[in-house]
């Protein structure tokens, strides 16, 4: 297992580099050099100015002074909040993503892997076509589309909760919750569905009901711990996609955390946000995967012999 | 003598056989939901196709005095704030919801097929270097790049398709790969490859096509993600530009006068939504009919 978790997390170490690199020139490369849309500055401003953000050095040069910064947790100012740097202003926006994730996600496993349990519990029943009826919807349903009618018809028409805001109102933060969890929700009802519908036929279970348990501990004990074991895998790549959901959602319910400030950012052309900001989500998410692919190893052993010769 | 009448006798016994993709066909057919997906499909396919010619008003077709309409004879799905027709727009926007829909994976489909082929069928260090590759990349959190991309190149169609194709070919590849890697061991491939047959014919003429069911699969399946993609990149205004337009695009308009007239979410939001589920419930059947082995999930 120590092996497995130490392989696995050097593996994650050129993933991080390479996202680093591969922004960092990209960004570089943009046409258009950040100052030249504003209005005429004198070359000495100009200068100065380039002095400040480093512009003036070779990119190679640059290219080693943002990697010695970012080691040391610096990421540079922000082009276009002056006097704000990059760090401090991806913590801001870093707590209201969290929280807002961390519900989603709740609201994702919880009715996610109950709907998909009961629905393999009695599969090609009403009991069955009900929920993952409901799942295809949530599936095809983006939430760019589920959030504004969720808005319209809870917000709007029946004036049951606040339609925009984060924690400043009652109850505000239902709607965005929702809104980001649902499509996992659906994903997670369909992988736990099929992880349930594969475990329950095995012998184990069989060997289980034989001895006489009752039927809700052969599924609570025995039938669930394998039967999920698809949706701790999937929670890796879920958090990277809540991730890039939240952009949708902080924009419709104009909730000021890290995925609309990055949105903001592509807008205004805030290039060390942007850089900043990927690396920083970019890190995130490699090590959301990392953490998955741990705790997957862990519940099933044969995982841990990818590492093995 | 005899041999005619054993001839006779296999005639009779022998049931005529049925391929694989007859087979698969037979499946299909008995999925109803599949059926359904299928026929909308090909009838939103033929609409968008011809929308230049059935559309029933002209694109920027304004008329400014009549303002947002709900649903009248005149226009079935009422106007926008501009007096333009929404069933019209609905149409042009399908075209292109559509169209990135089908490059994209098609771009994905090109380098996944090749990609996956060439790695499964070298194996060794080579399928090992790059399969690795692959598993670095699938790492990579694509969605914050297509994001950067856009930025940085501005937002044009053809790297939109791009974007999005260099994407999706990743679980491709993977899928490729594993299907080479099994056939490449059948005795055929033996027979072919002392035959002196080029690796490049083997790989075409014998592999890809054995390959193909999960292949098939797998596009019917990337065609959905790949169009939520766009009209996610659309509404967040990073995707499809105007005067151009797109579903998401449609929808982000949608979105901001859903309060007076909120006909101009529902029916764009619809188009779209009606689509994807008919992809996904085609995609479900063929992975039955083809790969009945597969998980569903």
């Amino acid at each position: 297992m120590w092996r497995f978790i130490g392989l696995r997390s050097l593996q994650a170490i050129p993933v991080i580099l390479a996202v680093i690199t591969v922004t960092f020139f990209l960004v570089r490369a943009a046409p258009g050099g950040p100052f030249s849309s504003e209005k005429a500055v004198s070359p000495q401003v100009q200068a100065a100015l380039e002095a400040q953000y480093r512009l003036d050095q070779p990119p190679l040069q640059q290219y080693i002074s943002y990697l010695t910064d970012l080691v040391q947790g610096n990421m540079g100012p922000s082009f276009y909040y002056p006097g704000r740097s990059v760090d401090e202003l991806i913590f801001q926006g870093l707590p209201i993503t969290a929280e807002l994730g961390l519900y989603a996600l709740l609201i994702a496993v919880i009715i996610g892997s109950f709907a998909g349990v009961i629905a393999a519990l009695k599969p090609n029943t009403i009991q069955d076509y009900v929920p993952m009826s409901i799942a295809m919807v949530g599936i095809c349903m983006p939430s760019f589309l589920l959030g504004p009618v969720l808005v319209l018809v809870f917000g709007i028409m029946l004036d049951w909760l606040p339609v925009s805001g984060w924690g400043n109102s009652y109850g505000d933060k239902v709607l965005p919750s929702i809104t980001l969890g649902a499509m996992y929700a659906a994903y997670i009802a369909r992988l736990s569905r099929s992880g349930m519908l594969e475990v329950m036929s095995q012998d184990y279970l069989r060997t289980a009901r034989a001895k006489g348990l009752p039927e809700y501990v052969v599924i609570l004990k025995h039938a669930l711990r394998g039967g999920l074991l698809p949706v701790i895998s999937y929670l890796g790549p879920a958090f990277a996609a809540l991730l890039s959901g939240s952009f949708v959602v902080e924009t419709i319910f104009q909730i000021p955390g890290l995925g609309r400030f990055y949105v903001q950012a592509a807008f205004n052309r805030d290039y060390t946000m942007i850089l900043g900001t990927t690396v920083f989500l970019s890190t995130l998410i490699v090590v959301f995967n990392l953490l998955s692919d741990i705790a997957a190893a862990w519940v099933n052993p044969r995982l841990r012999y990818q590492f093995k010769k | 003598m005899t041999s005619k009448i054993t001839s006779q006798v296999l005639d009779q016994d022998i049931p005529k056989g049925t391929s694989l993709w007859e087979d698969a066909l037979v499946r299909l057919r008995k999925n109803r939901l599949s059926m359904i997906g299928l026929g909308f499909l090909v009838f939103i396919m033929i609409v968008c196709l011809l929308t230049p010619w059935i559309a029933p008003y002209g694109y920027e077709e304004q008329n400014l005095r009549l303002g947002a309409i709900p649903p009248s004879m005149e226009h079935w799905l009422g106007t926008d704030t501009f007096g333009r027709d929404m069933l019209t727009r609905i149409m042009y926007g399908g075209r292109v919801s559509l169209l990135v829909g089908f490059i994209a994976t098609s771009v994905a489909l090109l380098i996944g097929v090749t990609y996956g082929a060439i790695a499964g069928y070298a194996g060794g260090k080579t399928d090992a270097f790059m399969m690795r590759l692959v598993d670095i990349l699938y790492a990579l959190p694509f969605m914050i790049f297509i994001i950067l991309l856009m930025v940085v190149f501005g937002r044009n169609l053809l790297l939109l398709f791009l974007a999005i194709g260099a994407v999706e070919w990743l679980v491709m590849a993977r899928i490729v790969r594993g299907q080479i890697q099994s056939l490449r061991q059948q005795e055929y491939v033996e027979a072919a490859i002392s035959l002196g047959l080029s690796p490049a014919a083997i790989i075409m003429k014998h592999l890809i096509p054995n390959a193909l069911g999960p292949v098939i699969v797998y596009t019917t399946l990337t065609i959905p993600n790949v169009m939520l993609l766009e009209a996610f990149l659309s509404f967040l205004g990073l995707g499809i530009q105007p005067p151009e337009s797109s579903w998401g695009l449609l929808i982000s308009y949608g979105v901001e006068t859903m309060e007076e007239y909120p006909w101009l979410l529902i029916f764009p939001g619809l188009a779209l939504t009606t689509t994807l589920f008919a992809l996904n419930f085609l995609g479900d059947g063929l992975r039955d009919a083809l790969d009945p082995k597969a998980s569903r999930d």
